[in-house]
């Protein structure tokens, strides 16, 4: 069984190598080719899922070792994959909404000239996102992490004629760079510490090690994870990839890789465990974040935009159950896998939205959809009941758990993260009843001349109605006897919280934010007619609509000071450096001064140099001799 | 006698240059196709060197030969390979076949090739007001082959006055390639371009020279010490590492480290080291880019190799000395070559800051003196070559379209030669390290290598790989992305030969990231036996990883290598 793993990986690498270099002899089948692959891995993961759950509990981890890959010195990495109930969950949640995801494209690029390379990158994120999560050591997972953030750059720059668009993926690529540098500094540190990063040997010894040194190499592990998914500080990036298609927005900078830091954490649980400080830096930056997306989310009048506040936003809350250690790894994963399913269909639905509205993206010049486009409004209905969490639905169940599990960490703390949390709901229940009534409700705000909005054909519905389907049903299912619990329990670990509030007052309390969020949302935008142009604004709406100002401070900062310094080194070396070494030269040996003369007539001099030199050679060593 | 296989890789390409020097003027093509064949016959002689060697084999170097030459000066032909000149040869043996077809038309002549014969040429004997004896194509391959067969030499040679004068030789055919072949994207006119050109290469010619000077002084000073100590001066390593070790020659304090500067001077004027590097630029910007890839993919290997081969094994306690410095020195490179490299506005510049970068990491690999830092830096030198040959190239496939080499003067390209584009992407991916290609395995091995003695230099040194992906990323952003600009729209893509060239290259890059474990094992003894020359062992892990029980299979590794560090 454990040989079909490396399978799951192959598949997609192999439809990307064909798609990329098979030329245009491929151009009529490719989006098949791509498709068929991405499901041939999901039709493996499924087999391999049934296999495991065949299995007790403690023996359901599978090992499969292809060869060595670095062996220098005491420096050994191999490629060699491990698949448990963590990586599992990843792998069907991957090859899963990386399926419908592809099938949705078909529909979605089909007038794009280039669409076979579309799927070509696509099926090359599969294979290094299934490669991050199926590693059985650092370094391999680090091909997957800086391989997702290949396919990233690819994918966000897919229509690179648009300079923006050229631009948002540089910039993911370079944030996401000094996040890279955060996983290199780690994988020294086990190196320099345990003389391994494998994940067995390292768990196992960590115990052993000081606490000093876990610290360090949590935090380091942390800044990877916020570059990859996003988070403050290392967030700037997720707004701009907005600039690639909608697809790719859904599969990459929602479902899955940008989720990618969650499972580094909780992977690393046995490090962190152990190194409370790194913890503590772990949940103040989930919940930084999940304020910091949710106020962002609010103030965009794109729909992506505002969808990818939300991202970040959601993925704060699972960073932050992540840091809270055994009490909140299984539910930080299980809101990954809802959010997956919700956050997707919604994403699949803003594009079918603009699909059928010429690519427009502004939610001010939407309104009254709900009648053009039944399928899509239904479906982003049921994503946006889940996202919110209304009760019954995927998201009340996973996010309830982590509003728990953040006021079961007790004490002060304790009530700042649980509040946090609390009051994210409300907001997020504000900016999603935000996004669904100014872009399905009210009166129109497009010229009908302009404008035909229509439903997407079904190759795009049906993937958005299956997404639907686990947005509803997939946290309910989680649920039944804690059976996600007890599923990743042997992987993650789990401890139950002691919360200093009874788990019914918090779902309460989640209800009536919920509530009041929702009716904020529709006394600013359902009962009020909508402006088709933004309003002023208050201060914090201007400054949320720049991202909070980040991107003001980064340009200020890194590009301004970055230019002035390389165009002040560039002036040094030409002038200081050449000029000294010059100099030196010329105070030496007069050369600078003889440089146009020996330009002129040139080889005979060199010649006569040579001679010279021999000369002194010779006569050198016959002294020498006599010594 | 066995057939002499180390001398027949050298004369060989030696021979070709002969040849191809001696085609008449009007067969021009036929030059060329003698000059590959050559080319490839050395290439499959480098081969038969690797496959004859043996890396577990005892004993330092390989497939020796050994000649008395100037017996009165105790020089000899020593000939001699260990697992990294064999790595070497087969990079250098590797490119020239690609170096020669990608630059298969820099060389024809056109109408202003008279302006180019007057100020003197690579073929001895020509008058300049006799242009139909000029032979320009014949004389840039048979130059390329010449430099091909001297630096084979220098990899093989373990005589030090041997390899010192194939080291110094290579300087006059380099000199030639540069000041006489531009790469015709002027715009400036041609006059000025070739005065540039000449600046660049007296430029290289001055900084190599007085390296060489030094150099030369220490070489004759190392022979002094062992002719006073030994009874007979010597120049043979190996003998002098021996001496070193039984006891038999001792080096004062001051006068080992005046000889080990006196060395290194040269190689890092070549390597190049900051602040030395200031030749690189300019001879990397005017050379046409296959000359290019040899002066940073070959020539320059050539400083580091020696660092390694003759610095750390004549000189050892000089160069723990010397340490300190070299590294931070390295870590300067590093960061200001990258910097720089983000502030150039032409192409061919951009990638000579970068290369400068990387051979930072290079250097800081050699003198980290670990395990893997040496081994990465091994590797680093092969990979960079590959990967530098398919970025400059392709650059050069590129200028060669539009006739300028300024950044600013491309855009939107990747929209009407979409090959080109994707593989200068490729190229640039391979020179920001990205895993998966095999420039991520070397400078890994070195970071970490650094970081496990040296944390806080090893620290400093990742932010390389931020900066490496500012300046390939601007670069292919600005080159290849967004609006057409109006002068590439009727750019062709990548012909058949430019494909032949690019293609075995990136694949080669993929399959060294994914499976590099022949390299590994060919480097990995010659570097342990380096490091027990210097008497140096790898730091040890803090938690010792087999005490602990369930570490299974990976525990087992983790003994293995206990195991070693014990011997």
């Amino acid at each position: 069984m454990e040989n079909l793993i490396a399978l799951l990986v192959a598949a997609p690498l192999v439809g990307a190598a064909l798609l990329l270099c098979g030329g245009k002899r491929l151009d009529r089948t490719g989006h098949w080719i791509g498709s068929l692959l991405a499901v041939a891995s999901f039709a493996v993961a499924v087999v391999l899922f049934a296999d495991m759950l065949g299995k007790g509990a403690e023996h359901r981890a599978l090992h499969q070792h292809l060869f060595s890959w670095i062996p220098v010195g005491g420096f050994r990495a191999d490629i060699a994959f491990q698949l448990d109930q963590l990586s599992m969950t990843f792998v069907l949640l991957i090859t899963g909404v990386g399926s419908l995801i592809h099938i949705y494209s078909i529909g979605y690029m089909e007038h794009d000239e280039r669409r076979r390379r579309f799927f070509g990158y696509l099926n090359l994120f599969l294979a290094a996102m299934l490669l991050l999560v199926l590693a059985d050591n650092y370094l391999l997972l680090y091909v997957g992490w800086e391989g997702v953030g290949l396919a990233s750059y690819l994918l966000i720059g897919f229509w690179q004629h648009k300079p923006s668009a050229a631009t948002a993926a540089k910039k993911a690529f370079l944030v996401n760079r000094v996040g890279d540098m955060g996983l290199s500094i780690a994988i020294m540190l086990m190196f320099t510490t345990f003389g391994t990063f494998a994940f067995g040997p390292v768990f196992a010894a960590a115990g052993d090690a000081s606490e000093g040194r876990l610290t360090a190499i949590g935090l380091v592990l942390l800044l990877a994870a916020c570059g990859k998914s996003a988070q403050v500080p290392l967030q700037s990036w997720l707004g701009d990839a907005m600039e690639g298609p909608t697809p790719v927005s859904a599969l990459i900078h929602a479902a899955t890789m940008v989720t990618a830091g969650v499972y580094l954490i909780t992977r690393s649980g046995a490090i962190f465990n152990l190194a409370p400080d790194a913890q503590t830096a772990v949940v103040v930056v989930g919940a930084v974040t999940l304020l910091f997306g949710a106020i962002v989310g609010c103030a965009k009048d794109d729909i992506k935009k505002a969808l990818a506040g939300s991202t970040m936003s959601q993925i704060g809350y699972m960073v932050l159950a992540a840091g809270l250690g055994p009490i909140g790894y299984a539910f930080a994963i299980m809101h990954l896998v809802t959010h997956g399913f919700f956050k997707a269909g919604l994403f699949l639905g803003a594009g079918s939205v603009m699909h059928g509205m010429n690519d427009e993206v502004d939610m001010r010049r939407y309104g009254g959809l709900r009648r053009y486009m039944p399928v899509t409004f239904v479906t982003f209905g049921l994503g946006y009941l889940a996202i919110i969490g209304f009760p019954g639905l995927s998201g009340f169940f996973s996010k309830d758990k982590i509003i728990e599990a953040a006021f079961a960490r007790g004490g002060t703390e304790g009530w700042i993260l649980g509040g946090a949390a609390l009051l994210g709901a409300a907001i997020t229940a504000f900016y999603m009843t935000r996004v669904m009534l100014m872009t399905f409700f009210g009166e129109k705000r497009w010229d009908p001349e302009e404008f035909h909005p229509h439903e997407s054909p079904k190759v795009m519905t049906v993937p958005m109605i299956v997404l639907a389907v686990g947005s509803v049903f997939a946290g309910g299912l989680f649920s039944v006897g804690d059976a996600f619990v007890r599923w990743l329990e042997p992987v993650t670990s789990f401890a139950h919280g002691h919360s200093p509030v009874s788990a019914g007052v918090v779902t309460a309390a989640t209800m009536v934010v919920l509530a009041i969020g929702v009716g904020i949302a529709w006394l600013m935008y359902g009962r009020k007619e909508v402006p088709a142009t933004a309003p002023r604004g208050s201060l914090l709406t201007r400054a949320a609509r720049r991202d909070l100002l980040q991107d003001d401070f980064n340009h200020v900062v890194l590009v301004r000071g970055g230019e002035h310094l390389t165009r002040t080194l560039v002036y040094l070396d030409h002038s200081l450096v050449d000029g000294a070494v010059n100099g030196t030269a010329a105070a030496m040996g007069g050369l600078s001064s003889r440089l146009r003369q020996l330009q002129t007539g040139f080889v005979r001099s060199y010649a006569v140099q040579m001679l010279g030199g021999a000369a002194v050679l010779v006569a050198a060593t016959l002294l020498m001799r006599g010594v | 006698m066995s057939f002499p296989l180390l001398t027949a890789t050298a004369v060989v390409p030696a021979i070709g240059a002969i040849a191809t020097a001696a085609v008449p003027a009007a067969k021009r093509t036929a030059a060329k196709w003698l000059a590959l064949l050559f080319s490839l016959a050395t290439l499959s002689l480098a081969a038969v060197i690797a496959v004859r060697f043996d890396p577990g084999a005892k004993g330092p170097f390989q497939l020796t030969e050994s000649h008395a030459w100037i017996q009165d000066f105790g020089v000899r032909y020593d000939l001699g390979v260990d697992g990294i000149a064999v790595a070497l040869i087969a990079l250098t043996a590797l490119l020239i076949p690609f170096v020669i077809l990608a630059g298969w038309h820099d060389a024809d002549p056109s109408p202003s090739s008279q302006l180019r014969s007057s100020r003197g040429g690579p073929n001895e004997g020509a008058e300049p007001n006799r242009p139909y004896s000029w032979r320009p194509t014949q004389g840039f391959f048979a130059l390329i082959l010449a430099v091909e067969a001297m630096v084979v030499l220098s990899f093989e040679a373990t005589d030090v006055f041997l390899f010192y004068i194939f080291f110094e030789a290579m300087l006059i055919p380099m000199y030639f390639l540069i000041g006489g072949f531009g790469d015709r994207a002027g715009g400036r006119g041609e006059q000025q371009a070739a005065a540039q050109r000449s600046y660049a290469a007296v430029k290289f010619l001055l900084y190599n020279l007085v390296g060489g000077l030094i150099m030369l002084a220490a070489v004759i000073g190392l022979y002094a010490v062992t002719a006073h100590q030994l009874g007979a001066g010597t120049f043979s390593l190996p003998q002098i590492v021996q001496a070193r070790a039984s006891g038999a020659l001792t080096l004062g304090t001051g006068t080992e480290r005046l000889l080990f500067l006196g060395f290194f001077f040269a190689f890092a004027v070549k390597a190049p080291l900051w602040p030395l590097h200031t030749w690189l630029p300019n001879a990397m910007g005017e050379a046409t880019s296959p000359v290019a890839v040899l002066i940073t993919a070959v020539v320059d290997k050539v400083g580091t190799f020696a660092m390694l081969r003759f610095c750390l094994q004549l000189f050892p306690e000089a160069s723990s000395w010397a340490t300190p410095v070299i590294l931070v020195l390295s870590l300067i490179s590093i960061v200001y070559g990258a910097l720089l490299a983000v502030g150039q506005r032409d192409i061919k510049r951009l990638i000579a800051y970068a290369s400068i970068s990387h051979f930072g990491f290079i250097i800081l690999g050699i003198f980290a003196m670990t395990s893997q830092g040496q081994g990465g830096a091994t590797l680093y030198m092969v990979n960079h070559g590959i990967s530098t040959a398919a970025l400059m190239l392709v650059a050069g496939f590129l200028i060669s379209r539009r006739g300028s080499r300024l950044i600013a003067d491309y855009g939107g390209v990747q929209k009407v030669a979409p090959v080109l584009a994707g593989t200068f992407l490729v190229g640039g991916l391979a020179t920001l390290s990205l895993p998966g290609l095999a420039p991520f395995i070397s400078e890994f091995l070195v970071l970490v290598g650094t970081f496990s003695r040296y944390p806080v230099i090893g620290i400093i040194a990742t932010l390389g790989i931020v900066l490496a992906a500012l300046y390939v990323l601007v670069l292919y952003q600005r080159t290849m992305t967004g609006p057409v600009a109006t002068e590439v729209r009727a750019m062709p893509d990548l012909k058949v030969r430019e494909l032949v060239v690019v293609a075995p290259l990136i694949a080669l890059l993929l399959f060294l990231g994914v499976y590099p474990k022949p390299l590994t094992d060919l480097v990995n003894p010659a570097v342990q036996h380096t490091l027990s020359v210097v008497d140096k062992k790898d730091p040890k892990p803090t938690v010792r990883v087999d005490a602990v029980p369930g570490g299974g299979r990976h525990g087992g590794t983790a003994q293995t290598q206990d195991v070693e560090a014990a011997k």
